[in-house]
């Protein structure tokens, strides 16, 4: 017995194993998956594969001057870049903060200075190709996809020359991209030399540069506080009394009164939320509340009348809704039939909601 | 001011000041352990050191937590029972709500202060923005799909899954034997993996680096979620296409949607079997804002490179510069160098409970409970402080404790009302420790935006307030 079992298990484990390399074999896989995706035709290769490395694969043919990129940059880039780049306080700024010198070094010098307000894109981008690829494929920012790639070459010329890079005559073109490639201001500003990228093609192969120690007693002096939130920043990103759940072991406080200073004060806040109120409820949502809808169809009897059929048969009574709102709350019998309608607990106000539903035809 | 006011505090920490006791909240507390004679004990004690009142309280207590002078945060009202026991409520005598009242079911009413939110004044512009979970309110390790962080670059679509298509590329025509197309019925037929995987975006914490900006866990820390998802491992498919491995050690990913957002991935953690083109998330279809019906999944790697409405994969042979690679998601360090392709999310951990913004009702006894997550692998360790960072205890660590996947941890605490500064601090299984923010500071200065895993720290104040701060 046992032994049978054992080799039964046995057989099943080749199996399985069978199956395994099957499954993890490449070429096992194209049969197995046979039928599951299908080769993609040149056609939609073109249509798709829009990117552009750094080394320039994928640019395509054409070409455009800086006078043309203007025309462009001022009816589809400037509502939100600004007239020259410096993005209307919208986006962040495109071009400024780089200088001559940066051109000739390949370092924005500027990036050292703390004090210098913002980063912009041409102080920061160290590959040309990713500005052609990235307006080509996401801009304008409402209608992306919608440059030609003469345009395209347009535009980035026109951004390189608000930038005092290239000059005004500057024709931009798949021929000329690697030489201006060269004019970059930070084309020298990135390294790779870090433990952040998870393979070995870059990167020092994981190694973090920032090494901690997990001291568990006496491990610092002296506790100072640096930084903390300024009291009126307390508020500024709304009430936090209702940015938390209103019950559980913490509450949050109500940043629209000053600051608590004592437990018994901070709850008195805290515990002042009032729960929020639910807006008065709809006719639909009353009639699933109380069930309404499991005897009753709209237009049909389920086990009552249907909400249509009772506004017809009242259709002429003046007093057509109380008249509703009193049977609803009372229930009854012998009107449509035997079957007997409970009284509903519910309010006189949802009563009222429901008998003028009712009354106007049960609409949606 | 506010900090000269903070540090006197802490200077005084270790004293313990009578007026802190509130001896007039004892009387309301008739159901309090502590016999009267007791609390003048205690009273008595107070003025001269405590720590032989505790040992001498809690014996004669038989107290099984060490609580320090409480009073009752639910005491008994004057008519001898709470109305809410006394009065039956309408949900104990009347009928309740249909089945399928609702089709698909919402949280309580009274849960709707749980939201995802932006921070006001961050971006401009709605569609190019973040909103952020609420990691204070959230229990366990998965966040709600309807809670999950969003980062649009430009805005999300709802995309009929039915005309979704992926394609899979080489840079060249060498590379990738059979360049193929598959679509949403073919991909869902393949074999699938579920995996549970925290998702944070490179700036998560971004604007804490020079000093405390934003009042909240929701804000420092919330764009950061966690989901089980299901999908094909992204190796299946370049299998399935042919692809060269050896010249092909970079892998792009683009979305379909206006940005079409690109990002390069290390073929390594594709050929770990790691990385999945997934469809589903915590039991159901991604949602829309989260890349439905296809997003990339790349554990351990800063959100930017789960693509999502995933359309083509591209295996090439160098990385691509894209522009989130060079423009942004580029770490400015001191001395004016960028780093660039910094992908992986270090170990680091965050108290969500109590923390900013939050307030403590009374004193006595807390659970200390947070999240621990490292892009390295598991978290083996994490410790928690109560006095800034001076002492340390070891937290428990809750099941499941998975790679790459958020870890909830819990500690017992018995706030004594004294001002306390909370701290995390995680360890992966690789050994590497969550720094302190004056030791990341130390290698990358405060202008970097991205990667910042330092410690956090929460001051409870004595009104028992929690607040934002930062400590030397």
């Amino acid at each position: 017995m046992f032994k049978l079992r054992k080799a039964g298990l046995l057989k099943l484990g080749a199996a399985l194993a069978c199956v395994y390399t099957l499954a993890s074999a490449p070429v096992a896989a194209e049969s197995l998956y046979a039928g599951i995706g299908r080769s993609a035709t040149p056609k939609e290769i073109a249509a798709w594969d829009i990117d552009v490395r750094p080394d320039f694969k994928g640019l395509p043919v054409g070409s455009g001057s800086v006078a043309q990129g203007m025309d462009i940059w001022e009816a589809k880039c400037a509502s939100c870049h600004g007239v020259f780049g410096e993005s209307n306080q919208t986006f962040s700024p495109l071009v400024g903060g780089t200088t001559a010198d940066d051109i000739k070094t390949g370092h924005v010098a500027r990036l050292n200075d703390a004090a210098y307000p913002g980063r912009t894109t041409l102080m920061k981008v160290s590959t040309l190709s990713t500005l052609w690829d990235f307006i080509n494929r996401a801009m304008p920012w409402n209608e992306p996809k919608s440059l030609t790639p003469n345009e395209v070459y347009a535009v980035v010329a026109y951004l390189l020359n608000l930038g005092s890079i290239v000059p005004d005559n500057l024709v931009l073109s798949n021929t000329n991209m690697a030489e201006v490639q060269k004019l970059l201001p930070n084309r020298n500003g990135v390294t790779t030399d870090h433990g952040l990228w998870p393979g070995k093609g870059m990167g020092n192969g994981g190694k973090p540069d920032v090494r901690a120690v997990a001291c568990m007693k006496d491990c610092v002096s002296e506790v100072v506080i640096k930084s903390s939130l300024p009291d009126f920043a307390r508020n500024a990103h709304g009430n936090l009394a209702e940015q938390n759940r209103m019950v559980g072991a913490q509450h949050a406080v109500d940043t629209t009164r000053a600051p608590p200073t004592t437990v018994a004060e901070a709850r008195i806040a805290a515990g002042a939320i009032a729960p929020v109120a639910a807006g008065p409820a709809t006719p639909a949502a009353l009639t699933q509340k109380y069930a309404c809808v499991a005897c009753h169809g709209i237009d049909a009897k389920i086990v009552g009348p249907g909400f249509r059929e009772v506004a017809s048969k009242y259709a002429g009574r003046a007093d057509i809704e109380a008249y509703l709102a009193g049977k609803i709350r009372s229930g009854g019998t012998g009107t449509w039939g035997t079957n007997v309608m409970p009284a509903q607990t519910l309010s006189e106000a949802e009563a009222q909601t429901l008998a003028h539903w009712i009354a106007g035809g049960a609409g949606k | 001011m506010h900090i000269n006011n903070q540090m006197l505090i802490l200077a005084s920490m270790n004293t313990f000041n009578s007026e802190n006791t509130q001896a007039g909240r004892l009387t309301k507390a008739p159901e309090n352990f502590l016999a009267p004679a007791d609390i003048r004990q205690v009273q008595d004690e107070a003025k001269n050191g405590r720590r032989g009142f505790l040992r001498r309280a809690f014996a004669a207590a038989g107290a099984a937590v060490a609580v320090p002078v409480m009073a009752q945060s639910n005491p008994v009202p004057e008519g001898g029972g709470d109305p809410n026991i006394l009065n039956l409520p309408a949900h104990s005598r009347g009928l309740g709500q249909s089945v399928a009242t609702d089709g698909y079911g919402k949280p309580s009413q009274y849960e709707s202060n749980v939201q995802r939110r932006p921070s006001p004044g961050l971006t401009q512009t709605a569609q190019a923005s973040v909103s952020f979970a609420p990691l204070q309110s959230l229990f366990g390790i998965v966040t709600p799909s309807g809670l999950h962080f969003e980062r649009h670059h430009q805005g999300w679509w709802d995309i009929d899954p039915s005309k979704h298509r992926l394609m899979v590329n080489g840079s060249d025509e060498k590379i990738v034997k059979t360049p193929m197309v598959f679509t949403m019925d073919e991909l869902m037929r393949l074999p699938v993996v579920s995996r549970f995987h925290f998702i944070e975006c490179g700036a998560n914490t971004g604007m804490e680096w020079g000093n405390v900006a934003v009042p909240t866990c929701q804000y420092t820390h919330g764009m950061l979620s966690c989901s089980e998802f299901t999908g094909v491992p992204l190796k299946l498919l370049l299998d399935r296409a042919g692809v060269d491995y050896k010249r092909g050690r970079y892998v792009l990913a683009e979305g379909a949607d206006g940005s079409s957002m690109t990002r390069t991935v290390p073929m390594e953690l594709i050929e770990s079997g790691e990385v999945i083109v997934a469809f589903a998330q915590n039991g159901e279809m991604l949602r829309p804002e989260n890349g439905y019906p296809l997003r990339l999944v790349v554990p351990g790697v800063q959100g930017v490179s789960w693509v999502k409405y995933l359309r083509r994969i591209e295996v090439g042979d160098q990385p691509y510069g894209a522009k989130d690679e060079t423009i942004h998601y580029v770490d400015l360090l001191p001395g004016g160098q960028h780093r660039q392709y910094t992908s992986t999310q270090e170990c680091k951990s965050v108290v969500t409970t109590p923390s900013g913004g939050q307030v403590l009702l009374d004193q006595g006894f807390y659970n200390i409970s947070g999240l621990a997550w490292s892009g390295r692998g598991k978290i083996k360790k994490v410790d928690v402080s109560t006095d800034g960072g001076r002492n340390w205890r070891t937290a428990r660590l809750e099941t499941p404790v998975l790679s790459k996947c958020l870890t909830r941890f819990n500690l017992d605490w018995v706030w004594d009302g004294k001002p306390a500064l909370i701290q995390s601090r995680a360890m992966d299984e690789t050994g590497y420790v969550q720094p302190a923010n004056r030791q990341l500071r130390a290698v990358r200065g405060s202008r970097s935006i991205y990667h910042n895993n330092s410690i956090q720290t929460w001051l409870v104040q004595e009104s028992g307030e929690v607040k934002n701060v930062q400590v030397a």
